[in-house]
């Protein structure tokens, strides 16, 4: 990956010999790989909504698909974002709110109830996924009551705080006589 | 060499990459001994500063020693010199170098298309940082090449610990010119968001500058405790009102000069809602900045008042309040910093020991250790407030 950054590098700048191990967990290629599978399902669901519903036997149910479809590209958007869990925790929600979905249209009389089924079936596995990488990705700052060590004795001055106040104020008063 | 490569948004790795090389007349190359992470590296990691590209080295705190000099450098430097490399590269000979503006450089950003695009001028160059600033490597590194190097340099006398003189490459001179902006007076309340490094330099600077009074703003304990130590009066934003506790500490008025040293990535709380819907908007690319501090800071400072702006802001910032920014009589004043207008006072200050800089630093690892220490900063893991790496 790196031989493509070394091509746009300014010439007589650095280049890569050996990369280094990067820090990306696997966990966080799952995050990435589930935001951008998002955003293309979004995309799909916002343009092609009356597809999908004569696909599963649920006509009329276009604009409800347009809006989980807005709901899949910002859930995608944020998953590839620094703040990369609460988007797969949206993205958990938005199972549920597929699933629920998926199962109001899963009557009797539905032609195309196989294809809902496999639908569910599908969300399942995506969830199963959305949640372990949400699981896995919790942000690592510690917890507000966690112990932590403090500096009472760093003050940054050799002389002592007193010392610098009065270096001050010296220099405070030498420039109002100067003036 | 080893170097710390920017691969993308959270991916810095430590890298061997090919030594550099003199190129123009005026270059110089130094042998890093120590360089160390600055806060605005934080906005580079998470990728919120536009204009980095996979394989820009990091790091725009460096020191070190002269190893080799280009044919124009004319004697200013000469091999074996120990030198501090500000962070912004200047050519000293254009209008505004003239001027002291060393940050805004006319020469020295070799993408000024870019910077002229983005920001309507082109501004100085700056080392280890976008390509809207020249996207020059960086000095996270064991070798770095300094351009214009006669001038883009603080010779520094040998017998002072590294410790004490790398922060004269940025966090000390911005901590200062964001207190000198303040114009302080003796009578002044100078309340400071945000105790990480360049705000710890801000405190120290406001109390050296003659400030009556100093108050500092985190919710990090060991941040507020370091504040504390510099002779800040600290308030905690978890647990109380800034705005009632300010007030409280200046009868009412206001403090005089607020000094924003959080910048872009503002702290984002439930109980400010404000923050979370900044957090949300920058999440999806309506919004680049989260302005929360700039915010309260127009509302809280007292009218007439000073607002300087050291902290980091990338783009586009919503719902300032400029009707009271603008019925309050305020001045804002902010940029990248004019290193070199400020070393030869400051390091004249750290030889007579008035001030000691190297009270910032918590941690100090291997260069190799540089990508998880990048992870323990952001997370502000093990108390961390400022790293060295050691090359």
């Amino acid at each position: 990956m790196f031989h493509f950054s070394n091509i746009v590098r300014t010439k007589g700048d650095p280049k890569i010999v050996e990369g280094g191990p990067s820090l990306k967990r696997p966990e966080d290629q799952l995050a990435r790989a589930l935001g951008w599978f998002s955003i293309g399902l979004g995309v799909v669901e916002f343009l092609a909504p009356r597809r999908l519903t004569e696909t599963l036997g649920m006509e009329g149910s276009e604009t409800l698909v347009r809006a989980f479809g807005l709901r899949e590209i910002v859930a995608g958007i944020m998953s590839l974002s620094v703040d990369k869990n609460a988007g797969l925790w949206a993205r958990v929600g938005g199972d549920g709110l597929d699933a629920a979905a998926l199962l109001s249209g899963l009557t009797a009389d539905n032609p195309k109830k196989g294809n809902i089924a496999l639908a569910l079936l599908m969300v399942g596995g995506i969830a199963a996924l959305d949640y372990r990488a949400a699981q896995n990705t919790k942000p690592l700052r510690p917890a507000r009551d966690a112990r932590r060590k403090l500096y009472p004795n760093r003050s940054g001055y050799p002389r002592g705080i007193e010392g610098a106040r009065s270096a001050a104020r010296q220099i405070a008063l030498a420039m109002k006589s100067k003036s | 060499m080893k170097a710390l490569v920017w691969h993308g948004k959270e991916d810095i790795r430590c890298d061997t990459v090919t030594d550099p090389e003199i190129q123009e007349p005026r270059d110089a190359i130094i042998k890093v001994t120590s360089c160390a992470i600055c806060g605005s590296d934080l906005h580079l990691f998470h990728n919120f500063i536009p204009g980095m590209l996979p394989g820009d080295i990091m790091g725009h705190e460096t020191m070190g020693e002269v190893v080799e000099v280009g044919s124009g450098v004319d004697g200013k430097l000469k091999k074996g010199d120990r030198v501090v490399i500000p962070f912004t590269i200047i050519c000293g000979e254009c209008d505004q170098c003239k001027r002291g503006n060393f940050s805004v450089c006319e020469t020295t950003n070799r993408k000024r298309y870019l910077a002229e695009r983005v920001f309507g001028h082109t501004t100085g160059g700056l080392f280890g940082y976008t390509h809207l600033t020249g996207g020059y490597p960086g000095g996270q590194a064991e070798y770095l090449r300094v351009p214009y190097a006669d001038t883009t340099h603080i010779k520094v006398p040998p017998g002072i610990p590294d410790e004490q003189l790398l922060f004269l490459s940025d966090v000390f001179p911005t901590g200062w010119q964001a207190a000198v902006q303040c114009d302080i007076e003796p009578t002044d309340t100078v309340a400071i968001w945000g105790c990480g490094p360049v705000g710890q330099m801000a405190i120290r600077s406001a109390i050296l500058l003659g400030a009556n009074q100093v108050i500092a703003i985190d919710c990090l304990p060991e941040r507020l405790s370091m504040a504390e130590a510099g002779g800040a009066t600290t308030i905690n934003f978890e647990s109380e009102s800034v705005v009632e506790r300010l007030n409280e500490l200046t009868d009412g008025r206001g403090p005089d000069k607020c000094i924003d040293c959080a910048g872009m990535e503002s702290h984002v709380m439930a109980s400010q809602p404000d923050t979370l819907l900044d957090r949300a908007k920058q999440m999806v690319m309506l919004e680049s900045d989260r302005p929360h501090v700039l915010r309260e800071m127009i509302y809280v400072c007292r009218p007439g008042g000073i607002i300087s702006v050291p902290g980091v802001y990338s783009g586009f910032s919503d719902k300032l309040p400029m009707g009271a920014f603008m019925n309050k009589g305020l001045t804002m004043r902010t940029g990248q910093t004019h290193v070199n207008r400020w070393t030869d006072d400051l390091l004249r200050r750290i030889e007579e020991g008035e001030i000691d800089p190297s009270f910032v630093i918590t941690h100090t690892v291997p260069l190799s250790d540089g990508p998880e220490m990048y992870q323990v900063f952001r997370d502000k893991r093990d108390s961390c407030i400022k790293v060295v790496l050691k090359p």
